[in-house]
């Protein structure tokens, strides 16, 4: 079971409270301080992606972040409903569409560049990416 | 901090020397990035071409962040102009390092002297 599981309306407002969630989680499960930047960004970059999947496909469906203290280690997955998203139009933030300038996918780059352990898979019912940082904390 | 004196993103310009300073205060994300574009796009539109955008107050930038600096190159870029970073913080200029775009910003410690390099390059 995750220790912490928020789920939130696809708005891009609320990516924001999603950011600050995971930070405090990763705070109180033992992450160190210098790697709660970079929690803060890869949480932000995936739940990024997932609004935007979500608002071109399935707007009503909320997007799912857990957020798991293991012994040693801190984990978070972030689940989306929407469609494979990798390269395609629903590539997170850079996407086709949004007047951005960077390519699709690059949300992932930062993040795969940030964490390092990072598993992003992909089915017919969404996206999951889980990321996970080193922690001084106990399973609870 | 009052939660109604919470500042996600606060944006101000104004002339310095002939460049345009934009000052950049708060979280540049996929909720406030849009601010940030609609206010390059105005510069530009109204002939500002020389840009230095001051990050020193920016607390948080993600991919969508970048992704608007690169959209405002690009457009100062079309009319021969120039967009320069302020920037020390070395959890922003991280995000720089790792996607590779301190190759295409310049990236200054202060204002003055981002105008100066760009002065200089003329």
């Amino acid at each position: 079971m995750a220790t912490v599981e928020v789920s939130f309306t696809p708005l891009p407002a609320h990516v924001r409270t999603a950011r600050l969630v995971a930070t405090a989680v990763a705070r109180r499960s033992g992450v160190a301080e210098a790697l709660l930047d970079e929690v803060r960004l890869a949480v932000g970059e995936a739940c990024s992606r997932a609004v935007e999947a979500h608002r071109l496909h399935c707007p009503a469906e909320p997007v799912r972040i857990a957020l798991t203290s293991l012994a040693g280690r801190f984990e978070v997955e972030v689940t989306d409903t929407g469609p494979a998203a990798r390269g395609s139009a629903a590539g997170g933030p850079g996407a086709a569409g949004d007047g951005s300038s960077l390519p699709p996918g690059f949300g992932i780059a930062v993040i795969a560049g940030l964490a390092d352990d990072v598993e992003v898979s992909e089915t017919a019912a969404g996206t999951s990416i889980r990321m996970s940082w080193p922690s001084s904390g106990i399973e609870s | 901090m009052a939660l109604e004196d919470f500042v996600d993103l606060k944006l101000d310009h104004h002339t310095k020397d002939g460049i345009e300073i934009v000052d950049v205060e708060g979280e540049i994300d996929v909720y406030t990035a849009p601010r940030l574009r609609e206010l390059l796009i105005e510069l530009v539109n109204n002939g500002f071409y020389q840009l230095v955008v001051n990050m020193e107050k920016v607390e948080f930038l993600d991919s969508t962040g970048l992704g608007v600096l690169v959209g405002g190159l690009k457009r100062v870029r079309a009319h021969d102009g120039s967009l320069n970073l302020v920037c020390t913080q070395e959890r922003i200029l991280k995000i720089f390092r790792i996607t590779g775009l301190t190759k295409v910003f310049g990236i200054h410690d202060t204002v003055d002297e981002a105008i100066t390099a760009r002065k200089s390059e003329k």
